[in-house]
C-alpha cells in the first residue's frame, strides 16, 4: 500500500487529513440516508461539505498550492450563507406541517 | 349589296400602291436606323413618374380613410398629364422620326470586359420610337377616360376600397408605361411583371367573392407560365447575343442574320411567343381572360381589352428583327391567332353573359392581331390593336353601364330594349358604333384594319388558309356582336335587376344613388318598390361619346389609306423595329374566284359582316323564339347535338386542363400530403420526440419525492465511478508493479 500512495505522491501527513476526510463524508453520507430529521439532515450534507474543504487543504498541501486553502476560505463563506437559508427553509417548513420529518414533503414530485 | 362590295373593292385596290406596304417591302431590307441618346428629353421619366406619385397618393387616401373622391381626382390628373406630355413629344417629333434613347438611371451595370457578353447593362432607359408613341398614345389616353368612367361607376366603393381601386389602375399605368418605353428586356420584363400584378390585384378587387379571387388566381398562374417563357427567352437572348438592350440588340439580329445560330437560337422565338400567347390570351393560355371579368368594368375594358392584353403584340412587333430570322416561328405566330380567333369566336356566339360575349371577342380579334404578325404585316396588327383599344374599350364600358344601371344584371336574355329606356340613350347608340366597328362593318375603323391583315393573308399562297380562316371569323364575329345588341338594346322594353348587393331596397344604396344625383334620372319613384335603372351620369356618358369619338376618328388612317395617302399609323410604325416583318409584297394577280386579295378580302369581308348581322337580325330580333328552336333542334339531333353544348362549356379547355394538370397536380399534392404528414411528422419529428417521452416513462418510478432515495442512488452511483476508477487504477499501477 505504502509504495503505491508514494508513487502517487502522497506523504504520510496527507494521507491522514485525506483518510480523516473519507470518514467525515461518510458519516455524513450514512447521517443523511439513515436520518429523517430536517435539521440533522443539514447538519449531514455540512460535514460532507467540510470533509471536502478537509480534502482541499490536503491537496494543496501536497501541491504547495495556496489554492486549497482558498477554496475552503470560499466554501465557508458560502456555507454560513447557505446555513442561514436553509435553516430558515427549514422553520417555514416546520411552519406547515408541525414535523421535521423530510418523508411529509414526499408529493412535491408531482 | 353585291354592287356596293364591289364599289368598295374597286376603292381599295387602290390602296396598296400609294400605301406604305411598298415602302414597307424596301426598308424589309434596309438596316434599322440606330437609336441615338437624347438627354434632352429626360423629362419624358415624368411619364413614369407621374402614374407612381398618383399610386403613392392613392395608398395615403386609404390610409387615411379619405371619404370623397379624392384618389379618382389624383389619379385622372396624373394620367391626363402624361397623356399630354405623351402627346408634346409626339407633336414636337411629328409621326416617323428616328428612334432615340433617353437614360433616367443607372439600374443593372456591371462589365468584366466590355462589350458583348463581357457587360450586363440594363439600365431605366427609355426606347422611344414611334412603335413606342403609337402604344403610349392610346394607353395613357384611354387610361385617362376610363380612370374618369370609374370614378363614377365605383362610386358605391367610396372609402379604401375606392382608393384601392385607383391605386391598382395607377400601379397598372406604370407597369405599362415601363412595358411599352422600356430599352431594354429587363425594363420590359419589370413592366411585363407589373401589368401581371395589377390585372391581379384589380381582378381580385371585390376580394369577398370566391369567383373574383379565383379569376385572380386563375390569370396570375396561367400567366406565370407564359412568363416563364419570356424570361427564359430573355437569358437565351442574352447567351446569343450578348445585349438586352434593343439598340444594340437590332445590331446583332442583323448581324446574326448572316450567320447560323445553334438550335438555342431558333428558341428564342418561341420561348418570347409563350411569354406573348400567356399575356395576350392566346392559345393554349386563353382561359384565364374570360374569368377576369370577374374584375370590375372599367378594369376589363382598360387592361383585358384595350391595353395591358395587347403587350404580347407589341413584344412581337418589338422583337420583329429576330422573328424575321425564324420563319417558322412567324408562321406559328400566324397559325395560333387564327385558331384562336376561329375557336373564341365559336364560344363566344354561345355565351350569356354579355361581359363574357366581348371577352371571347377580345381574345378573337387579338387573334387577328397575332394573325397579322404572323403573316408579316406588323402595320396591320399595330392598326389593328389601335382601332380595337378604342372599340374594345367602347363595348366594355357600355356593358358596365348597363351593369351598373340594373343591379349587374348581363345576362342577354333578361335584358332588351335598352335604346327606350331612359338614360341609356347614350349607351345603346354607342353600344351600336363599338359592335358596327367590331363586325368591321364597311368603312369602319375595325373594318380597314382588319381588312390589312386579311389582305396581307391572302397575298401569300403560304398563308391563303389563314386568310380563309379569318373571313368565316369575321362572319362569327358580326353574328355574336349583334346578337348581343339586338337582344340588349333592340325590341321591347323588358329587363330584370341583377343579383348584385346594392339593390334600390337597400337603405345604403339609396343614401349613395339618390343623395348623389337627385331625381333627374328617378322620374319614376311612383312605382313603389319596383326596380329603376339607375341611369348613367355625366362621368360616364361623356366618356363614351369621347371614346366613340377616338373609335371613329381611328378609321381616318384606313381612309388615308384607301385615297393613296400616307397615313400616320403607317408612318408610326415604318420607322421602329416592327417594320421588319419578313412579309411579302401585296400581289395584284387574281389568287381565288378570279380576284385579287384586296378585292377578294374586300367582297367576302363584307358579306361575311352582313351576312352575320342579317342573322343576328332574323333569329334575335325579329323572331327571337328562333333562336331557341335552333338550340332545341341542334341539341335533340343526336348527330349535332356536340356543337351547341361544347360551344357553350367552351369546348370543354377548361375541363381539359383540370384533367391535364390540375388533376394530377392535386393528387400529387394529397399524396405529398399524406408523405408529409405520416412520415416527416408522424414518423420522423413526432418519432423521434416520443424517444425522450418514453424514457422518461420508464425512469420516473425513481423520481419518487423521498429524498434518502435520491441521496442513495447519488451515493450509490458514486461508489460505482469510484470502485470502476479504483479498479482501473489499481489494474494499471499493479500491472506496472
Amino acid at each position: 500500500m505504502t509504495p503505491l500512495l508514494a508513487q502517487a505522491g502522497l506523504t504520510q501527513g496527507v494521507t491522514v487529513a485525506l483518510v480523516l476526510s473519507a470518514a467525515l463524508f461518510t458519516i455524513g453520507l450514512i447521517g443523511f440516508l439513515v436520518r429523517r430529521n430536517m435539521i440533522l439532515m443539514f447538519l449531514c450534507t455540512e460535514l460532507m461539505l467540510q470533509a471536502a474543504s478537509i480534502a482541499f487543504i490536503a491537496f494543496g498541501r501536497m501541491r504547495e498550492d495556496t489554492g486549497g486553502q482558498t477554496f475552503v476560505i470560499f466554501i465557508l463563506t458560502v456555507a454560513a450563507a447557505e446555513a442561514a437559508l436553509a435553516l430558515g427553509l427549514v422553520v417555514l417548513l416546520y411552519r406547515r406541517r408541525e414535523t421535521l420529518s423530510a418523508e411529509a414533503w414526499q408529493e412535491l414530485h408531482e | 349589296m353585291t354592287f356596293a362590295a364591289s364599289m368598295l373593292a374597286h376603292s381599295l385596290t387602290l390602296a396598296p400602291g400609294g400605301g406604305g406596304d411598298a415602302a414597307h417591302a424596301s426598308l424589309a431590307d434596309a438596316p434599322i436606323v440606330a437609336a441615338t441618346a437624347d438627354p434632352s428629353l429626360a423629362w419624358m421619366g415624368w411619364v413614369l413618374a407621374l402614374p407612381a406619385i398618383s399610386a403613392v397618393l392613392c395608398a395615403l387616401c386609404a390610409a387615411f380613410r379619405v371619404k370623397n373622391k379624392l384618389p379618382a381626382i389624383c389619379t385622372v390628373l396624373a394620367l391626363g398629364s402624361a397623356f399630354a406630355l405623351v402627346l408634346k413629344l409626339y407633336l414636337a417629333r411629328g409621326p416617323g422620326a428616328a428612334p432615340v434613347t433617353v437614360h433616367l438611371w443607372d439600374w443593372m451595370n456591371f462589365g468584366w470586359g466590355g462589350g458583348p457578353w463581357k457587360s450586363f447593362q440594363a439600365d431605366v432607359s427609355l426606347y422611344i420610337d414611334s412603335l413606342t408613341l403609337l402604344w403610349m398614345l392610346f394607353v395613357t389616353g384611354l387610361g385617362t377616360l376610363i380612370a374618369l368612367y370609374a370614378s363614377e361607376y365605383m362610386e358605391a366603393e367610396r372609402g379604401p376600397g375606392y382608393a384601392r381601386f385607383f391605386f391598382g389602375v395607377s400601379v397598372f399605368l406604370l407597369a405599362m408605361s415601363a412595358l411599352v418605353m422600356a430599352d431594354n428586356l429587363v425594363l420590359l420584363y419589370f413592366g411585363w411583371e407589373g401589368v401581371g400584378l395589377a390585372s391581379y390585384l384589380l381582378i381580385g378587387f371585390y376580394y369577398r367573392k370566391p369567383s373574383a379571387v379565383a379569376a385572380a388566381k386563375k390569370a396570375f398562374i396561367m400567366n406565370r407560365v407564359g412568363d416563364l417563357g419570356l424570361a427564359v427567352g430573355i437569358w437565351l437572348i442574352w447567351v446569343n447575343y450578348g445585349t438586352v438592350e434593343f439598340g444594340a440588340l437590332f445590331q446583332a439580329f442583323d448581324d446574326a442574320a448572316r450567320g447560323v445560330g445553334g438550335w438555342d437560337r431558333s428558341l428564342i422565338p418561341f420561348c418570347l411567343m409563350l411569354g406573348a400567347f400567356g399575356k395576350s390570351a392566346q392559345l393554349p393560355l386563353f382561359t384565364w381572360l374570360p374569368d377576369a371579368m370577374e374584375g370590375p368594368t372599367p378594369v376589363s375594358a382598360l387592361i383585358h381589352a384595350a391595353t395591358m392584353v395587347t403587350a404580347g403584340v407589341y413584344l412581337i412587333a418589338r422583337m420583329q428583327p429576330l422573328f424575321s430570322l425564324h420563319p417558322d416561328a412567324m408562321a406559328t405566330v400566324g397559325w395560333i391567332g387564327a385558331l384562336t380567333a376561329l375557336l373564341a369566336a365559336t364560344i363566344g356566339m354561345a355565351q350569356y353573359d354579355i361581359k363574357r360575349v366581348f371577352a371571347y371577342s377580345t381574345i378573337s380579334q387579338l387573334g387577328y392581331m397575332f394573325m397579322g404578325l404572323g403573316v408579316g404585316t406588323a402595320f396591320g396588327a399595330a392598326y389593328h390593336v389601335f382601332t380595337h383599344a378604342f372599340f374594345k374599350a367602347l363595348l366594355f364600358l357600355t356593358a358596365g353601364a348597363v351593369m351598373h344601371g340594373f343591379a349587374g344584371q348581363l345576362d342577354l336574355r333578361h335584358l332588351s330594349g335598352l335604346r327606350r329606356v331612359p338614360g341609356f340613350r347614350i349607351v345603346s347608340w354607342t353600344m351600336l358604333i363599338g359592335c358596327l366597328w367590331l363586325s368591321a362593318f364597311p368603312y369602319s375603323a375595325g373594318f380597314f384594319s382588319k381588312d390589312l391583315i386579311l389582305v396581307q393573308a391572302m397575298s401569300s399562297p403560304r398563308f391563303q388558309m389563314l386568310g380563309w380562316i379569318g373571313l368565316g371569323t369575321a362572319a362569327l364575329t358580326a353574328y355574336y356582336t349583334f346578337r348581343v345588341w339586338f337582344r340588349v338594346c333592340a325590341g321591347p322594353v323588358a329587363y330584370a335587376p341583377g343579383d348584385e348587393d346594392h339593390g334600390h331596397d337597400d337603405p345604403a344604396h339609396d343614401a349613395h344613388g339618390h343623395a348623389a344625383h337627385g331625381d333627374d334620372a328617378h322620374g319614376h319613384d311612383d312605382h313603389g318598390g319596383a326596380f329603376h335603372p339607375h341611369a348613367p351620369r355625366l362621368a360616364i356618358n361623356s366618356v363614351l361619346l369621347l371614346i366613340c369619338a377616338g373609335a371613329i376618328l381611328a378609321g381616318v388612317p384606313g381612309i388615308q389609306a384607301l385615297r393613296g395617302e400616307q397615313n400616320w399609323v403607317q408612318e408610326m410604325v415604318s420607322n421602329s423595329s416592327a417594320v421588319r416583318a419578313a412579309g411579302v409584297d401585296h400581289v395584284t394577280e387574281p389568287v381565288a374566284f378570279g380576284m385579287d386579295p384586296h378585292k377578294l378580302v374586300t367582297v367576302f369581308g363584307t358579306g361575311a359582316c352582313l351576312g352575320g348581322i342579317a342573322i343576328a337580325l332574323w333569329i334575335h330580333l325579329l323572331d327571337r323564339r328562333m333562336a331557341d328552336r335552333l338550340r332545341t333542334a341542334l341539341l335533340s339531333n343526336g348527330l349535332t347535338r356536340w356543337l351547341p353544348t361544347s360551344m357553350e362549356n367552351k369546348w370543354y379547355v377548361d375541363e381539359l386542363y383540370h384533367a391535364l394538370f390540375r388533376l394530377p397536380a392535386w393528387v400529387t399534392s394529397h399524396l405529398l400530403h399524406f408523405f408529409d404528414r405520416h412520415f416527416i411528422d408522424g414518423l420522423l419529428v413526432n418519432g423521434l420526440g416520443r424517444v425522450p417521452v418514453a424514457m422518461g416513462r420508464l425512469f420516473q418510478p425513481l423520481y419518487n419525492g423521498a429524498l434518502q432515495g435520491y441521496a442513495g442512488t447519488m451515493a450509490g452511483g458514486l461508489v460505482l465511478v469510484l470502485a470502476w476508477v479504483a479498479w482501473k487504477w489499481l489494474g494499471a499501477t499493479g500491472g506496472a508493479a
